[in-house]
């Protein structure tokens, strides 16, 4: 017997319940209102009241309303099918809601249970399997996915059948496993997962070390994110957060990309339904929207299902981990999302810590960037869920507990900085605030020496130190004057800005420069790099200037203009000869 | 308020603070208008068979005896066209001295669009400041503020951007609007021959504050209705939203809720972007446009109200007064429109991008340079031109008072370009250069 409750209470989507049997934390229940019902999550329990947050609307909800419960937690329906859908923060399938607004109490199924599917057996009969192994394979859009033996089976089975190469259906079973016990379970291509609890179905976490490429210089050369890593955003607003995330989704070298649109704006949303479609992977040169899938809470949609979203993103992220695939997983904002658990903390009238946020924000916040990695699975295959995630700190001030708690356990912080945005600096991310921790691992150190062929970290280390010299005589030349510095100070100061130009600052909207393959930006730098030790003779500080000026200027064209096209080759021919002009050493 | 016959009223209020009533009631729903002593007030809060009220006009003179009736709704308007052309106040009521409006009623502060039947808004709103045209372009769909002093003329520079949009209906939400502000309003539309597009809903500084949590949602309403039944092109005007936020923190405060940042209840930034949200681009034409004021205290953005809005609406407009040409600018700097590139290059003529940023970085170079002037260095060559160039970029571009057509600002720009700079220095595409390179 399901146990039931009946409203006692409502402010705004918390409601009381007092219940007539046992209850579990998070487990979900559904109330009754007006011929709608209204899903909810347990959130507190004091003797037989029951505090849930509602998912929904609230409106016209009455004391004495019926619920009743449902015996899990908040879970998500996995299995083919799910790749270049759009969800809710529920996994309800946005495009097979009806009507232009979203109705309340309206609940659609992510999956397409009719949908035939070329299923291939990896496993044989007599094998010995433990929970998540590969049992077979099916295509979706050309993404290899796993069928797995359930994530929640104990112990080891042994495959008692498996069905032959051929078209079914995600609820047809194809195989049946057994265990010592003469235990049956029939398997098909269906998996639930709670949301809140991590998927460990792995050997080991080993640190990450393979190079990312996102195609954006200011990350990848300067700070290179790695496969199975972490990083975050943090950004006033207006400094660009949502173009660079954009733009890493879009070219990053992953196989299957997750976009948590958690409290945002929905133009936003749109704006990746309209264009991603339209994309072209730059791997595959197939569409991008194929192994993409979006995961929308927007700001207007109701705050409970906002926290959840995040959650509901990364167990399919770690679903898609466990088949040995690499998942890029991007959470637009996790502030959103904090904001989420300080209304409801507020509303339960718990004892607020920093900023009115709840006292254990610091730990739901580690727990969550831990769900992430590199993985090596059971059966030794590799496996990657990449995560970034934004912060939207309130009045871009960095000190505040979501930032502060994030920046604890993110190993890559890309700092947004108005000041660059102002001066319309793209990407607006400080180059010296900014880090990778990745280029201190060793693992990293030896993948990347290979790849490049040749001494990289060196070159990225003077990249920074020339920068953050730059920014001293600039700030020397603010005080003491243009005349009050020697010549020589003009010309460190505008070869800092030659790397601010052409290495860091890229423009998104242009078809060439948007995207830097690595080969590119190794040619950028070491071009850079080469300027940068050469001697130039130069009398006055004006003279600097307007050489750098035309230096930069060269530079610039020749990012903008297809690598190594004639146009290219132009630019480049113009670029040596004003080069040799003034050259010295 | 007329009220039913079978409908059961209370004459026993237990609590009273200055916008709340409580009392014990049953049946009552969640979000439900009551009426007390004559007053609308709402359901925020059900315990058990105890019941919250937030009183929109204030509970002063409510005795504890006073009749209380349940409505058995949630606050609604009635919709039609007959709502164009009309004035209301916060509660749907005409002020006009017109008929009450007949029409299908329909529930304030309805669901959210769902976001894959939205489309991408891509229509540019032309409104010939060049502040806002050229540099921040707007796009029908688009949710955007003023971030203004409250002595600045935000007001004005409104009225002219709704009077030259191309829209079928314009929707002024006036919260803590001055009384003279509201007349300015009305004449600016009545001059223009406007009125028969106009719909406002009014709330000025004489009417109960608790009262404006009413007004964007009823405006919102009121949009919805002429976006989606009529495929209409709607402009929402919401002036000013620090007021809306005011209001909501004194019903907070009331209810003991524990305070987050500047005394501002915890969900400030849900309960705006409830509400700017509801802009939005139909695939069958219609559309909500929002263009909100927020006024800031002394220009500081980090309070929480613009802090929150910054996060939620597409961009932000500064105006500043330029002391070089002693005008009102748009501010280049701190202005941003986030659906600018939807438009610019597409809608309008392709050098707009690279122009646009160009000029902005020059004027960036004007701003070191002014520093320099200040610090008492000699400016270089260069210097001395990027200091000419912005005060002709302020004074025939940024100010408020150009009306020209984008294609013209565009020419203009480039006219300053080469009347101050040389080609390479203005770091622009070279092809575009070759094309649009005023000859001498």
């Amino acid at each position: 017997m399901a146990t039931k409750g009946i409203v006692g209470g409502v402010i705004a989507n918390m409601v009381t319940l007092k219940v007539d049997g046992p209850v579990a934390q998070n487990e979900i229940c559904y109330i009754e209102t007006g011929g709608d019902r209204l899903m909810s999550e347990v959130i507190k329990v004091v003797g037989d009241n029951v505090y849930v947050q509602v998912f929904e609307s609230t409106r016209g909800l009455k004391v004495g309303a019926p619920a009743e419960f449902t015996g899990h937690m908040l879970e998500v329906t996995l299995g083919p099918g799910m790749l270049s859908h759009n969800y809710d923060g529920l996994q309800n399938d946005l495009d097979k809601m009806t009507g232009v607004f979203l109705k309340r109490g309206e609940y659609t199924y992510p999956l397409d249970n009719d949908r035939l599917w070329h299923f291939e057996p990896l496993a044989k009969v007599g094998d010995k399997v433990r929970a998540s192994a590969w049992l077979g394979r099916v295509e979706e859009n050309h993404q290899p996915l796993k069928i797995m033996a359930p994530f929640q089976m104990q112990g080891e089975y042994t495959v008692k059948s498996i069905a032959a190469e051929g078209e079914y259906r995600i609820i047809d079973d194809i195989a049946v496993l057994e265990n010592e016990k003469g235990d049956e379970i029939k398997v098909n291509m269906i998996q639930h997962w709670p949301v809140k609890l991590a998927m460990t179905n792995y050997q080991e976490k080993p640190r990450p070390f393979k190079l990312l490429e996102t195609g954006v210089r200011s990350i990848d050369t300067l700070n290179p994110i790695v496969e199975g890593g972490t990083g975050f955003i943090p950004g006033p607003f207006g400094t660009g957060k949502t173009v660079l995330q954009h733009a890493i989704s879009k070219q990053a070298e992953a196989d299957i990309v997750i976009i948590a649109a958690c409290g945002e704006r929905a133009n936003e949303v749109v704006e990746i339904f309209t264009e991603f479609p339209e994309l072209v992977d730059p791997h595959t040169g197939r569409r991008l929207m194929e192994r993409t899938i979006i995961i929308a809470n927007t700001s207007n949609m109701p705050v409970a299902a906002r926290e959840a979203s995040v959650y509901t993103a990364m167990t399919l992220a770690e679903y898609y981990r466990s088949m040995g695939l690499r998942v890029m997983l991007m959470a637009d904002s996790t502030s959103r999302w904090a904001q989420a658990l300080r209304e409801m903390s507020n509303r339960m009238e718990e004892l607020p810590g920093p900023d009115a946020f709840p006292m254990d924000i610091s730990s739901i916040i580690a727990n969550f960037y831990g769900r992430a990695g590199y993985v090596t699975l059971y059966n030794g295959e590799p496996g990657s869920i990449t995560f970034i995630g934004t912060v939207s700190p309130a009045g871009g001030n960095l000190k505040e507990p979501v930032t502060e708690n994030t920046k604890k356990v993110a190993r890559c912080f890309y700092a947004l900085e108005q000041e660059r945005a102002d001066r319309k600096r793209y990407p607006a991310i400080n180059p010296i605030d900014s880090y990778s921790k990745y280029l201190d691992y060793p693992e990293f150190d030896e993948y990347i020496t290979k790849r490049i062929n040749g001494e990289w970290i060196e070159k990225v280390n003077e990249l920074k130190t020339r920068l953050l010299r730059g920014k001293e005589i600039a700030e020397q030349i603010n005080i003491l004057g243009d005349d009050g510095v020697p010549v020589d100070y003009h010309v460190t100061f505008w070869k800092s800005e030659l790397i601010d130009f052409i290495v860091l600052q890229q423009d998104a909207f242009d078809e060439v420069d948007a995207v830097t393959p690595m080969e590119r930006q190794e040619s950028i730098v070491n071009r850079v790099i080469d300027i940068c030790h050469s001697e130039f003779k130069f009398d006055t500080f004006l003279e600097v200037t307007d050489y750098f000026k035309k230096v930069i200027n060269l530079c610039k064209q020749m990012n903008y203009s297809e690598y190594k096209s004639d146009n290219y080759n132009k630019f480049e021919a113009e670029l040596e000869k004003l080069l040799a002009e003034r050259k010295t050493a | 308020m007329t009220t039913k016959a079978f409908q059961k009223i209370y004459t026993k209020i237990s609590q009273i603070t200055k916008a709340t009533c409580s009392l014990k009631a049953t049946g009552v729903g969640y979000d439900e208008l009551a009426v007390i002593d004559g007053r609308l007030a709402q359901v925020v809060k059900i315990a058990g068979d105890e019941v919250t009220l937030q009183v929109f006009q204030g509970t002063n003179g409510i005795p504890t005896n006073a009749e209380v009736v349940f409505m058995g709704k949630a606050p609604s308007l009635k919709v039609s066209e007959q709502l164009a052309g009309r004035f209301f106040n916060a509660y749907g009521d005409p002020i006009d001295g017109g008929p009450a409006v007949e029409g299908e009623e329909v529930e304030i502060g309805g669901p959210s669009v769902n976001p894959v039947r939205r489309m991408q808004p891509s229509e540019l709103i032309a409104t010939g400041i060049a502040g806002i045209d050229l540099n921040n372009t707007l796009v029908s769909g688009q949710k955007i503020p003023f971030f203004a002093d409250p002595d600045q003329p935000f007001n004005q520079v409104m009225a002219t951007v709704a009077m030259r949009a191309q829209t079928d209906k314009i929707i002024l939400g006036g919260m803590g609007m001055t009384n003279d502000d509201y007349l300015y309003f009305k004449n600016v539309f009545s001059n223009a021959g406007a009125m028969d597009r106009i719909i406002s809903f009014m709330n000025t500084t004489e009417d109960p504050a608790v009262e404006r949590l009413l007004i964007p949602d009823m405006a919102l309403t009121a949009a919805e209705y002429f976006a989606v039944q009529k495929n209409e092109k709607v402009l929402v005007l919401l002036s000013d939203m620090t007021s809306y936020a005011d209001a909501l923190a004194i019903v907070s405060n009331r209810m003991d809720q524990i305070p987050s940042k500047d005394s501002m209840p915890g969900s400030l930034y849900s309960d705006l972007a409830k509400i700017y949200e509801k802009a939005v681009q139909f695939p069958t034409g219609g559309s909500i446009t929002i263009i909100a004021v927020t006024t800031l205290s002394g220009g500081d953005i980090t309070h929480a109200v613009p802090d929150n809005t910054g996060y939620i609406t597409e961009g932000q407009l500064f105006l500043r007064r330029d002391s070089d040409i002693g005008k009102v600018i748009v501010d280049p700097f701190r202005s941003l429109s986030r659906l600018k590139q939807l438009v610019n290059g597409k809608k309008t003529r392709g050098d707009h991008p690279q122009v646009m940023n160009a000029a902005v970085r020059l004027y960036a170079d004007a701003a070191n340079a002014r520093t320099k002037v200040e610090n008492g260095f000699d400016l270089t060559d260069y210097d001395e031109r990027t200091l000419a160039f912005a005060k002709d970029y302020s004074n025939q571009l940024l100010a408020i008072d150009v009306n020209l057509d984008t294609t013209e600002m565009l020419d203009v720009t480039w006219g300053l370009f080469a009347k101050y700079f040389h080609p390479e220095e203005v770091n622009i595409k070279a092809a575009l250069v070759e094309q649009y390179w005023p000859k001498a």
